[in-house]
């Protein structure tokens, strides 16, 4: 579980198959807001399984500026919906890092 | 603010996953729904109903998502639905393709005859 306002770094690996965790995303650190509660993986649904066991849920929000080179306006947000296998800690340092 | 320049041909970008891509402007404008639309949209609302059960949104997501760019850059939104639809349709044995296409067939047929 990751509590509200802990950061986190959406993992950078490859899938070959359906997943939510947009490209954009991948390897990017940003803020649990709100946890959604717990739902069958789209990852596995996608071929007709049951999509269990079910994962967790997070609302996460990252600055436009960490996502896209050369962003303008350093207060603005973006939140996206990511799902907690594709979560790892992340470090309070490591929030600007540019990667 | 590009990401991957699209042109690169980012192995592990599916077609649906343009986020960040330098693609041109948004076309905002809105155009009346059509009854092909509607139909495609019901169509996928009743089969993916848990009373119907034929396949996940997810299923569909995935199979659209897995089309040529040539096919995904072409088909009009509801064209990509109506090709999945049909494809899990397939893909799950409520339909075969033998099925469909004598189907369809059938009412090119009615159609060129001048019938209803």
């Amino acid at each position: 579980m990751f509590a509200e306002g802990s950061l986190v770094r959406v993992l950078d690996h490859t899938i070959f198959g359906h997943c939510r965790t947009p490209l954009y995303l991948k390897g990017k650190v940003g803020e649990v807001v709100s946890y959604t509660g717990a739902w069958r993986n789209p990852e596995t649904l996608a071929y007709h399984k049951p999509g269990l066991p079910l994962q967790r849920l997070y609302r996460v929000r990252f600055r436009q500026a960490d996502l896209w080179s050369g962003y303008p306006n350093a207060g603005d947000t973006l939140e996206a919906d990511i799902y907690e296998h594709w979560l790892a800690p992340a470090a309070r340092a490591a929030a600007g890092d540019p990667s | 603010m590009t990401v991957t320049d699209p042109a690169a041909g980012d192995s592990t970008r599916r077609q649906h996953d343009l986020g960040g891509l330098e693609l041109g402007p948004i076309d905002r404008h809105e155009h009346p729904r059509t009854l092909f639309e509607m139909r495609v949209d019901a169509m996928l609302m009743l089969l993916t109903h848990p009373g119907c059960g034929a396949f996940k949104v997810d299923a569909m997501r995935r199979a659209v998502e897995n089309y040529s760019r040539l096919d995904y850059e072409q088909l009009p939104y509801y064209h990509r639905w109506l090709k999945a639809i049909r494809q899990l349709l397939v893909e799950q044995r409520v339909l075969t393709d033998e099925a469909i296409e004598a189907r369809l067939s059938a009412l090119r047929a009615r159609q060129e005859s001048g019938g209803q």
